[in-house]
C-alpha cells in the first residue's frame, strides 16, 4: 500500500478509514521516510501531523478529545469523608445536587461524578487536603470559578472537588506601589471594584469576570481584553503562594516588582492549570484607574481593511490604546437573534471595537476624534461610533463581551481559540466555512485581532460526531502550517491535552511530562489534564 | 411643515457613576466626574428628530443651560441630528442653584424668540428627579402640556394639521389625544430608543452652529429663592442576622419589640 500518497492527499475520509489499522506510528514514520524525497515539505509537515494525531492517544483514535481510561487512583471511603469532616466541618459537601454544578462545565460539554466538594477557607487547610490525599493516593480536581473552556476545571472520574469559593480574602493592598495581595478564590469582578474604590484596575479583564476566580486566572494563565495594553500574568503577577501535590506550602508571595534571586519557580505554576500545584494566594501588580476610557464600535467592509485600521490605530492613538476586538457579522446576527441586542451602526462583514484608556480626557478624545477622522475619510472604515459615558462603554462592550454567551444557545458549539499571524487569522474561518459547507449550524470568528488571537467557533444543534471529525484535526494541522498555536489563552485541560504536539516539540513535553513527575510523584493534581496520555 | 421644535437638553452625572457627598455636605462632588446627557433628555432629542424624519417638522434647536462644558452635550445632541445649538451661559454660583424655575422662564423666552412651536424636554433629571420644568414652561406660556408616556407605554407623537396627536397605552387600551400646538411635550423612558450617534453624523455635527446666548438678553433673572441646607447620605444599611432556630427568632423579634 503506498500509504504516503494516501496520506499527503488531502482526503480526511479515506485516511479516518484507514486510521482504524492498528499501525504502530514508527512503521507510518519509516515509510514515510522511505517516501521523503518525494514529498514537499508542506506535506511532509501534514504527514507528520497525522502521525501524531494516530499515535493511539486519547479513548478512541480519531477523538483524543475524550477522556482516557481511569486511572488506578483510591476510592473515597468514610474514613475519607470522616477526615474531611472533622477538617472541614460544614464544607465537606457530598449531596449530589450540590455537586451537580460543580461537577459539569459551563458550557455543559464535560461532566465529571465526583462525590466530594471540599471548601478550605485557608492555606493551612489546603495543604492538610493535599497531604491526606496524596497519602491516600486520591486524586484532586482544584476548581475555582468553573468557567474554563476545555474541561480543565471538572472531575473526569470521581476526582475530589477543591474550591477556592471560601477562599475570597484580600490580604494586603499598597495604594503606592499598586500591588495587591489576595486569596485565590477571589472573583475578579470583586477585586475590580475594591481597586476602582482605591482607583485602580486588575491588570486583566474577561467577560468571565463576574464568576471567574484570581487563582484560575492565574493558573490557566488569562489572557482578555486588556492584555495588548498592560501585558499577561506572567508579567503583572509578582508573587504566588502554592501548596504543592504533598502538602508542603510553597510562599512564594513576594510583593517586589525586582527580585532576581534564583530561579523564578512562580512562572511553573502560571499556566499549569492545577496540575503541579494549588495556588492559595497570588499578589498581583494593578495599574492605576484611567481618567477617560473612551470606546469606538466601528463597521469595516474587508479584513484587510480591518488590519490596516489596526495599523492607523497603533500609529495614531499608540499609548492608550487599551484594545483592540474584532467580531464578524456572524457574531452580530446571534447577538441580535438570540440576546436581541441592537447593532448600533450599519451592518458591516466585520466589526472593532477599540478602547482607549489614558490620564486626560481632553487629549485622548482629540487623539481619537483625529483618528476617526482619518479612518472615515479613506474609507477604512465605513460607519462606527463613540461612547465616552459609562452605560454606553458597557453596552458596546456587550457586543464584543457577550458573543460566547450568544453562541451557546446556538445548540452545541465547537471552540477553538487559536494564535496566528495577524493577516492569517480571518484566512482560517472562510476556509473552514468552505471545508465544512452545510454541517456546521454557523461559522463565526472574533477575538483579539490586536494579540494575534482568533477565537473560531462552529456550532451544530447538537453533539456530532461527523462534525468534529471534519473539523479535528484539520483546524489543527491549519495552525500548525502556519506555526500558530492551537490554544492561545483558553489552555489545554481535557479537550485539547493530546493535540500539544501541534505546537510544542516532542523534547519540550517530556520535559513537562517530567517536572511534572517530580512536583507530583502520584500524579493526583488534576488528572487527565493538560499533558497528552502518552506521558505516563 | 414649518415647524420649528426646541428641545431642552441637560448635562447631568454620568448615571453609572457612584454618586458621593461632597465632605462639607452642601451637595455632591462633580469635579473630574464623568457627566452625560440626562437620558431622558435623550429620548426628548430622539423623539424631537424622527419628527424631522417624518417631515412633520422643520428645524430642530437643542438648548443647555449651563456652563461651558454642557457645549458637549449640545454636540452629542447635533450628532444625533438637531441642527443647530443654543447655549444659555450661566456658570459659577448661579448655575450651582439652577433649578426648574429658573430653566423653564429661559426656556419660555427662548421659544418665543425662536417661535418655537413645540418644545420637547426629559420628563425629569436624574440628578434632582424635579419632574417640573416641562409643567412649569407650558404655564409661563400658556400652552397645553402632555407627556405622551404619563407612566405607561407610549406609541407615538405626531403632527396633524396644527394639532399634536399623541397615541397612548392606557389600560383600558389605546387613548389618542389631540392638543393643540404650540404645545410642550415631556418624554418618558419608553417613548422611544435613542440611537447612537454614528462617526458620519458626529463628523457633521462639528459644522453645526452653537449660538451663545445670556439669561440677561432674554429678560430672564436667575437668581434662586431656595437655598440648600445641607446634602446627606442616605443610611447606611444595616447588616441582617442570622439566626439559628425558630426559637431565636422569635426572641429576636420579641427583643425588637416587633412582636
Amino acid at each position: 500500500i503506498n500509504l504516503c500518497h494516501l496520506l499527503s492527499t488531502i482526503d480526511m475520509g479515506i485516511f479516518q478509514r484507514f486510521a482504524r489499522i492498528p499501525l504502530k506510528s514508527t512503521y507510518i514514520w519509516s515509510l514515510c521516510r522511505q517516501y521523503s524525497t518525494d514529498l514537499t515539505a508542506v506535506d511532509r509537515a501534514l504527514i507528520q501531523h497525522r502521525c501524531v494525531h494516530n499515535r493511539g492517544l486519547g479513548a478512541s483514535p480519531g477523538n483524543p478529545g475524550a477522556a482516557p481510561p481511569r486511572l488506578p487512583f483510591s476510592r473515597v471511603t468514610q474514613e475519607d469523608l470522616a477526615f474531611f469532616r472533622t477538617l472541614l466541618p460544614g464544607r465537606t459537601i457530598t449531596d449530589p445536587d450540590l455537586l451537580k454544578s460543580s461537577n459539569v462545565d459551563w458550557l455543559k460539554t464535560v461532566e465529571g461524578n465526583s462525590e466530594v466538594l471540599l471548601r478550605p477557607k485557608t492555606t493551612e487547610e489546603v495543604s492538610q487536603i493535599l497531604r491526606y490525599c496524596n497519602e491516600r493516593n486520591l486524586a484532586v480536581c482544584p476548581q475555582g470559578g468553573n468557567t474554563g473552556l476545555v474541561g480543565g476545571s471538572v472531575p473526569v472520574f470521581d476526582e475530589i472537588i477543591l474550591s477556592t469559593s471560601l477562599m475570597k480574602q484580600v490580604i494586603t493592598f499598597d495604594n503606592i506601589s499598586g500591588i495587591l495581595t489576595c486569596q485565590a478564590g477571589c472573583v475578579l469582578e470583586n477585586l475590580s471594584n475594591y481597586l476602582e474604590e482605591r482607583d485602580f484596575i486588575m491588570p486583566l479583564d474577561l467577560g468571565a469576570k463576574g464568576s471567574c476566580h484570581i487563582g484560575g486566572n492565574v493558573s490557566t494563565n488569562a489572557g482578555g481584553l486588556r492584555l495588548l495594553r498592560y501585558g499577561s500574568l506572567r508579567g503583572t503577577v509578582l508573587g504566588l503562594e502554592v501548596v504543592l501535590a504533598d502538602g508542603r506550602i510553597l510562599n512564594c508571595l513576594a510583593t517586589l516588582r525586582k527580585d532576581n534571586t534564583g530561579y523564578d519557580l512562580k512562572q511553573l505554576f502560571i499556566g499549569s492549570e492545577g496540575t503541579l500545584g494549588v495556588i492559595t494566594a497570588v499578589s498581583i501588580l494593578c495599574p492605576r484607574k484611567p481618567k477617560a476610557v473612551n470606546v469606538a464600535f466601528l463597521g469595516c467592509s474587508s479584513f484587510q481593511q480591518l488590519l490596516e485600521t489596526f495599523q492607523c490605530c497603533r500609529g495614531m492613538l499608540g499609548e492608550i490604546l487599551s484594545a483592540f476586538e474584532f467580531l464578524d457579522a456572524s457574531c452580530m446576527s446571534l447577538l441580535e437573534k438570540h440576546l436581541k441586542l441592537t447593532n448600533p451602526i450599519t451592518e458591516s462583514p466585520f466589526y472593532i471595537v477599540i478602547e482607549t484608556a489614558g490620564s486626560n480626557a481632553t487629549h485622548d478624545e482629540e487623539k481619537l476624534h483625529k483618528f476617526l477622522e482619518e479612518v472615515m475619510t479613506s474609507s477604512l472604515v465605513t460607519d462606527g461610533t463613540v461612547a465616552t459615558e459609562a452605560t454606553k462603554i458597557k453596552a458596546l462592550w456587550s457586543l464584543r463581551e457577550r458573543v460566547t454567551e450568544a453562541l451557546t444557545h446556538e445548540g452545541y458549539t465547537y471552540k477553538y481559540d487559536i494564535s496566528l499571524p495577524v493577516e492569517k487569522i480571518y484566512d482560517l474561518v472562510q476556509d473552514m466555512r468552505g471545508h465544512l459547507g452545510d454541517m456546521a449550524k454557523n461559522v463565526v470568528g472574533y477575538g483579539h485581532v490586536g494579540d494575534g488571537n482568533l477565537h473560531l467557533n462552529i456550532t451544530s444543534p447538537s453533539k456530532d460526531p461527523a462534525l468534529l471529525a471534519a473539523i479535528e484535526p484539520y483546524v489543527y494541522e491549519w495552525t500548525s502550517k502556519w506555526k500558530g498555536s492551537i490554544s492561545a489563552e483558553h489552555g489545554l485541560g481535557l479537550k485539547k491535552r493530546n493535540y500539544i504536539y501541534y505546537s510544542k516539540p516532542s523534547e519540550a513535553v517530556a520535559l513537562m511530562g517530567s517536572i511534572k513527575a517530580m512536583l507530583d510523584p502520584k500524579g493526583i493534581l488534576n488528572p487527565y489534564k493538560t499533558l497528552p496520555d502518552n506521558i505516563h | 411643515m414649518s415647524a420649528r421644535v426646541l428641545v431642552g437638553v441637560k448635562r447631568v452625572i454620568d448615571y453609572a457613576v457612584k454618586i458621593r457627598v461632597k465632605p462639607d455636605r452642601t451637595g455632591v462632588v462633580t469635579d473630574g466626574v464623568k457627566h452625560s446627557m440626562n437620558p431622558f433628555c435623550e429620548i426628548a432629542v430622539e423623539e424631537a428628530v424622527k419628527l424631522k424624519e417624518k417631515k412633520l417638522v422643520k428645524e430642530v434647536v437643542a438648548v443647555s443651560c449651563g456652563p461651558q462644558q454642557v457645549q458637549e452635550t449640545i454636540r452629542t445632541a447635533l450628532a444625533m441630528g438637531a441642527d443647530r445649538g443654543i447655549h444659555v451661559e450661566v456658570s459659577g454660583k448661579d448655575y450651582e442653584t439652577l433649578g426648574p424655575l429658573q430653566v423653564s422662564k429661559i426656556l419660555a423666552a427662548l421659544a418665543k424668540k425662536e417661535q418655537a412651536d413645540l418644545i420637547i424636554l426629559g420628563k425629569q433629571a436624574i440628578d434632582d428627579d424635579c419632574n417640573q420644568t416641562g409643567q412649569m414652561t407650558a404655564a409661563l406660556l400658556d400652552w397645553p402640556q402632555r407627556s405622551p408616556e404619563d407612566g405607561t407605554f407610549a406609541s407615538e407623537v405626531n403632527i396633524e394639521a396644527d394639532k399634536l396627536k399623541v397615541v397612548r397605552e392606557i389600560d383600558g387600551g389605546l387613548e389618542t389625544i389631540k392638543i393643540n400646538l404650540p404645545a410642550v411635550v415631556t418624554a418618558d423612558l419608553r417613548l422611544n430608543t435613542p440611537r447612537y450617534a454614528t462617526l458620519p453624523n458626529i463628523m457633521k455635527a462639528k459644522k453645526k452652529k452653537i449660538a451663545n446666548v445670556k439669561p440677561a438678553d432674554l429678560g430672564v433673572d436667575v437668581s434662586s429663592r431656595l437655598e440648600v441646607l445641607k446634602v446627606d447620605e442616605p443610611p447606611q444599611r444595616q447588616a441582617g442576622v442570622k439566626v439559628e432556630t425558630v426559637h431565636d427568632l422569635v426572641g429576636k423579634l420579641k427583643e425588637a419589640g416587633r412582636i
